[in-house]
């Protein structure tokens, strides 16, 4: 019994495309393996996809991003709506291996087929993770469901570019996690469109809501910006009334969403994912280019061994390498025959 | 760049709540550098089978430690045929009598590890009947 493959990338795009859930499944693994054909696939999915509502969900592990997913999938399946989740766990940086324990808390969908999760170890790869994951993300949307959650550990540069690439980005803290000079740190703080406070039934909820209340604020206000909403909830309790928040936070998404609609800025949103889609795609295929022509050939060991015997230096080696690969001139005449800077994406109709 | 993994559900089925063994196996698998997607407890075999579909799974993993074992086997091999999921393993592992294995095994499991087994023989198998690429 080996490791199954696709046979016709084709065919197993029609039968996603018509809704066969093994063939979706089969996709996710080829993209998500970073397979040869991945990039074939993309090609095919990619027209199929992006008018699905991307909503990524980050912060850190035990906030309670599953259980609030949970709650929203079953608000989104109220309103007839098909939800997928991509949901990413960390990979073992010594043996590779995860345990991808997001499923549990979606027990009360198990059976539902409007429901497609698709749990993803991070697998260390070397930037490959918002890749992987915009396109299992583009494989959901093109499948038909209407929305697509991510939900990421927020602990580093990779998951900020992944929650980047969906539309409207919330991130969960709890009370007890740090003074108010944490929250007003930059990072993924900046990029979140609605802040969720869960746990908010723990006694220092009050305090910790206000001053996440005031730091969102201090925030230049330019007179139609979204300005960030912080949303206090209780996800996880012995009882359904004790459950709070979770219409507001539907709400917030929809506003959210409206918000997009109505202003430009949703051209500016499409935009951008595809500004950093590109980026990404790039950033990958020039990596594993380069890799796999460097492999076998030992060249590899032989600039580490030059660099650490103080002959050269990963910057001239880089030059090097790129100078063979992509056999032009490295200077500014290849940038400016690209012109990857012109930002004329702006104008492109959705 | 890529690589494959080899991805397994670990789950418990019905109404059993001992989840220590299957918490346990699903760890070192984890260390063997595999993939598991932990289901939990009191999961249904539609539920189970779904997930392995979604997940893209290349083993189920059941525990059993009530003597439910002969009565969730062949439903669990059941609903995998009627999904046409005969490339996907079916393995369990837990407390149940030895004398109940063959008739497991004609139910039509793949294979089994009781109480005891060492951790290196369910690698091994899952490693020698799952072989992936890696470059």
């Amino acid at each position: 019994m080996a490791k199954k493959r696709i046979e016709n990338i084709g065919e197993a795009v029609e039968r996603m495309l018509a809704g066969d859930r093994r063939s979706a499944a089969r996709l996710i693994t080829a993209v998500e393996d970073q397979a040869e054909n991945s990039t074939e696939i993309m090609k095919l999915v990619y027209p199929h996809s992006g008018n699905s509502t991307v909503i990524g969900l980050t912060g850190s592990g035990g906030s309670g991003k599953s259980s609030l997913i949970d709650l929203l999938i079953r608000k989104f399946r109220v309103q007839g709506r098909r939800v997928g989740v991509v949901a990413v766990d960390p990979s073992s940086p010594f043996s590779g291996g995860a345990l991808l324990g997001d499923r549990i808390r979606f027990q009360s969908h198990s059976i539902d087929d409007g429901v497609y999760i698709r749990s993803m170890g991070s697998r260390n790869c070397l930037g490959g993770l918002a890749r992987a994951t915009n396109d299992v993300v583009r494989i959901m949307e093109a499948m038909g469901q209407d929305i697509v959650i991510v939900e990421t550990l927020g602990t580093g540069q990779d998951e900020i570019d992944i929650i980047h690439l969906a539309r409207t980005c919330i991130l969960v803290l709890t009370p007890g996690m740090g003074d108010d000079i944490q929250a007003m740190k930059a990072g993924i703080m900046e990029i979140a469109d609605i802040i969720v406070l869960n746990k908010a039934d723990l006694d220092s909820a009050e305090s910790c809501l206000r001053s996440l209340e005031a730091t969102v604020h201090y925030g230049l206000g330019d007179g139609d910006k979204w300005v960030p909403r912080v949303i206090p909830t209780v996800a996880m309790a012995p009882t359904q009334s004790e459950l709070r928040g979770i219409d507001e936070l539907v709400e917030t998404i929809e506003d959210h969403t409206n918000y997009l609609h109505e202003s430009a800025t949703l051209d500016q949103a499409r935009a951008g994912r595809v500004e950093q889609e590109l980026a990404l795609v790039f950033k990958d295929e020039v990596e594993k280019s380069i890799f796999k022509g460097l492999k076998g050939t030992g060249k590899k060991r032989a600039y580490i061994r030059a660099i650490l015997d103080g002959k050269t230096n990963p910057y001239e080696v880089v030059e090097e390498v790129l100078r063979a690969f992509l056999k032009v001139e490295y200077d500014q005449t290849f940038s400016q025959a690209c012109s990857f800077h012109e930002p004329e994406y702006h104008t492109l109709s959705p | 760049m890529g690589g494959q993994k080899i991805k397994v559900i670990i789950t418990k089925v019905g109404l059993d709540g001992h989840d220590r063994g299957a918490k346990v196996v699903a760890s070192l698998l984890k260390e063997a550098g595999m993939e598991v997607v932990y289901l939990g407890m009191y999961q249904s075999v539609e539920g189970i089978v779904k997930a392995a579909i979604d997940e893209d799974a290349d083993v189920i993993g059941v525990s059993y430690l009530s003597g439910e074992h002969l009565v969730y086997t062949p439903k669990i091999v059941e609903e995998m045929k009627k999904n046409g999921m005969d490339d996907v393993l079916f393995i369990a592992g837990g407390s149940f009598p030895p004398e109940d294995i063959p008739a497991m095994k004609a139910m039509g499991i793949d294979e089994v590890f009781r109480g005891g087994s060492l951790t290196t023989d369910i690698v091994d198998y899952l490693r020698r009947n799952v072989p992936v690429e890696n470059d």
